[in-house]
């Protein structure tokens, strides 16, 4: 399908260890799908493997974006095709300035050197719905950022990016109740048609300011029951033993 | 896409071409006595600096290579030329340039238009000045930008009072070997309180073959009066090797502050032997900015010689071996006085299979209480097949001198390319922007256009260098 992001029957390893066995999951354009599940169970090898980062393998199944497959594509040209991933710990590169490495991007992604003067209109813009203030551009890449201030960075590149798939690794980790509000508040601005996401969490609590279309359960590299949002609810209530039957899933750190 | 990616795919060393140009002057090749008074008779020296050069060549030809200064003994002294010069005086206007060498600078993109933007301009080519001038509002305040001989000519106290005094002969072989065949650099005189706040420039170009160029420079900054220096040096790419030896000597007095910048850019036949020193006396300060970005070896520590009370020592050192290349980069503090501070700040890349090393020597001689030297060295390795080594040396009596070292060695991290590719950056852009992070705490202190030199060199040297 032209507007959806789907994964087929996914299988994916990290140093010889198989953690996806056989994960299927279509996000269409418009819709925001919630995946949850245990320290463990896959959500971040998930994130990784769509977005090409090299430490995995993909050993059987698919992925299609918009109808074609990005298992042969580097990372770079998936980004490029629209594709984003919001990072659970964004990592620092001493000495490259922000406005430098988002003007960067933004003409990668674009495929031709933007405008000067409206890329940083634009810019001005977005950072002010996320309060970031604006002596942000001149500091270097995520150096010495607060966990906070990284991941509110990860939405302020959504936005400038405006990719048409979303994966969001425990962007909601680490924050507290006001970033949270912000990021949130980002993801709400982005939504639309254009747009899927996927949020990826180990807690309901995100969702109950980003409202999600489906909640997807995933345990041990499958997904082991999908619903509408009361399905958070439940998890809350009872927990990912409910899910798993009556064996509680051992939780690893 | 950003301005760097094209330069990164064109991957060549651009300056590596020679130009046909008719030597006026050339000597037999070999060290000797004899091209000492050939160049002697045609430079009209005086008998003092003859017999200056006849000794400096014996203490050369005496000299040995220091033991901790590896890699330099296959240089084959005799199949060197020692002299020669297309011009036989330097122009002070451009059109008086001969045309041929006027060509060559015009594709290094020294042009006219930026002279404009400079307090001075010098270009040397092979052993002679070919060209300096200096703008009028500078020369009506008294400041002096000339050739080295003609500084000798024109300014011959202030010449002699200086000359050799901070780097003797003796001092080691190579700076024995320019003392010997010195021709060309500058001789700068900044008087007493005057700000010379655009930088004065010289570019220096190898354009015979297996020549020795031993440019001399002098730059002596009074009291209170400010000035920055600006080199930058190229050579032709041949299948021999080229020597150069070139010895740098500065004197900043009373207050006074002096920067001196350096983007190395030699083609990899070069062997780089350069001795430079500075003499700061009382809360005088100098800063050397050192980029060495080219040559087959380079040999290189420029120091400070802290001599007055509360004077102040910089070195900003940025070196990147490539292929080929081992730069031998560093930097040397002498403490000889009460309350100085120094800072050295290192950067290093390696890549390609090249070596870089930082060789740095903090030492106090006599009593030099409270003073502080802060010691910051980074090394970036490419690959497997780079190298990197780190040699700081303390020789202190006591604890007079608070010393603060840090280094680090690193790669560019897989996490850090996932990272920015996964923004849509291609790869070679990612690695070089990750490297260009890496320097960036000295190509800040760059004047503009340095900086721009300096990012595409180092993005030319990023080509294929990860996976």
């Amino acid at each position: 399908m032209t507007d959806s992001l789907e994964i087929i029957d996914l299988h994916a390893k990290i140093e010889e260890r198989e953690i996806l066995k056989g994960l299927s999951l279509t996000i269409r354009k418009g819709e925001v799908h919630a995946i949850m599940g245990p320290n463990g169970s896959g959500k971040s090898t998930l994130a990784n493997t769509i977005a090409g980062n090299p430490k995995y393998t993909v050993t059987g199944g698919q992925i299609l974006m918009k109808g074609k497959s990005l298992l042969n594509l580097e990372v770079d040209e998936r980004a490029r095709r629209g594709l984003f991933l919001a990072f659970q710990y964004p990592c620092e590169v001493p000495g490259v300035r922000m406005s430098n490495f988002l003007r960067q991007a933004c003409n990668a992604r674009a495929g031709h050197e933007l405008e000067v003067m409206e890329f940083y209109d634009k810019l001005e813009k977005k950072m002010k719905f996320l309060d970031i203030d604006d002596a942000f551009m001149k500091r270097y890449l995520n150096e010495g950022f607060s966990g906070g201030e990284k991941k509110r960075h990860e939405i302020l590149q959504m936005m400038m990016l405006e990719p048409e798939f979303a994966v969001m690794d425990e962007t909601d980790s680490g924050l507290d109740i006001d970033a949270l509000k912000i990021v949130s508040r980002g993801v709400n601005e982005l939504r639309g048609p254009n747009l899927g996401v996927l949020i990826i969490t180990h807690y309901e609590r995100i969702l109950r300011y980003i409202q999600p279309d489906f909640i997807h359960i995933l345990v041990d590299g499958k997904i082991v029951q999908s619903g509408g949002k009361d399905l958070a609810g439940r998890l809350e209530e009872h927990g990912y033993a409910w899910v798993t039957g009556d064996k509680p899933v051992e939780v690893k750190s | 896409m950003s301005a760097p990616a094209p330069e990164i795919l064109s991957g060549a060393y651009k300056e590596g071409f020679h130009d046909d140009i008719k030597a006026l002057h050339k000597v037999p090749k070999g060290a000797s006595h004899e091209v000492i008074d050939y160049m002697c008779d045609v430079k009209g020296e005086p008998d003092w600096m003859r017999e200056f050069r006849h000794r400096s060549l014996d203490l050369f030809l005496k000299a040995d290579i220091p033991a901790w200064m590896p890699g330099l003994r296959d240089i084959d002294y005799d199949a060197i030329t020692y002299y020669a010069s297309p011009v036989d005086k330097s122009a002070n206007k451009w059109e008086d340039v001969p045309e041929e060498i006027r060509k060559t600078y015009d594709k290094l993109g020294i042009a006219k238009e930026e002279q404009k933007l400079l307090g001075g301009l010098g270009a040397q080519i092979d052993s002679e000045m070919a060209y300096h001038n200096i703008q009028e509002t500078l020369s009506k305040k008294g400041v002096v930008f000339l050739s080295c001989d003609e500084g000798m000519k024109q300014y011959p106290e202030i010449f002699r009072e200086h000359f050799a005094k901070s780097i003797p002969p003796e001092d080691n072989k190579f700076a024995a070997l320019n003392s010997a065949f010195w021709s060309g650099g500058s001789f700068v005189y900044i008087p007493k309180g005057v700000k010379c706040d655009v930088p004065l420039s010289v570019y220096f170009r190898i354009n015979a073959e297996q020549f020795g160029q031993f440019e001399r420079t002098l730059i002596v900054v009074d009291d209170d009066a400010f000035c920055h220096y600006v080199e930058g040096c190229s050579a032709p790419v041949y299948t021999t090797n080229s020597l150069h030896a070139a010895v740098v000597e500065i004197f900043v007095k009373d207050r006074a502050r002096c920067r001196y910048t350096t983007i190395q850019n030699w083609s990899t036949d070069v062997y780089n032997l350069v001795t430079k020193r500075a003499m700061v006396q009382s809360k005088g300060v100098m800063e050397w900015v050192d980029g060495n970005l080219g040559s087959k070896r380079t040999v290189k520590y420029p120091s400070c010689y802290l001599i007055g009370n509360g004077a102040h020592g910089e070195v900003l050192s940025l070196a990147s071996a490539d292929k080929g290349m081992w730069q031998d980069a560093g930097a040397k503090m002498v403490f000889m006085a009460p309350n100085c501070t120094a800072r050295i700040n290192s950067k290093s890349i390696s890549g390609h299979g090249g070596r870089a090393s930082y060789r740095g020597l903090i030492q106090v001689r006599g009593e030099a209480p409270n003073c502080r030297v802060q010691v910051n060295c980074d090394a970036l390795i490419l690959d497997a097949k780079s190298r990197s080594d780190t040699y700081p040396v303390m020789e202190t009596d006591g604890d007079l001198v608070t010393v603060e070292h840090e280094a680090s060695v690193s790669n560019v991290s897989d996490e850090q390319l996932f990272y920015l590719t996964s923004r849509g950056i291609k790869k070679e852009e990612a690695v070089s922007m990750i490297v260009n992070g890496f320097i960036e705490p000295i190509v800040k202190e760059l004047p503009m256009e340095f900086a721009v030199e300096i990012n595409r060199l180092i993005n030319l040297q990023m080509e294929g260098s990860v996976g």
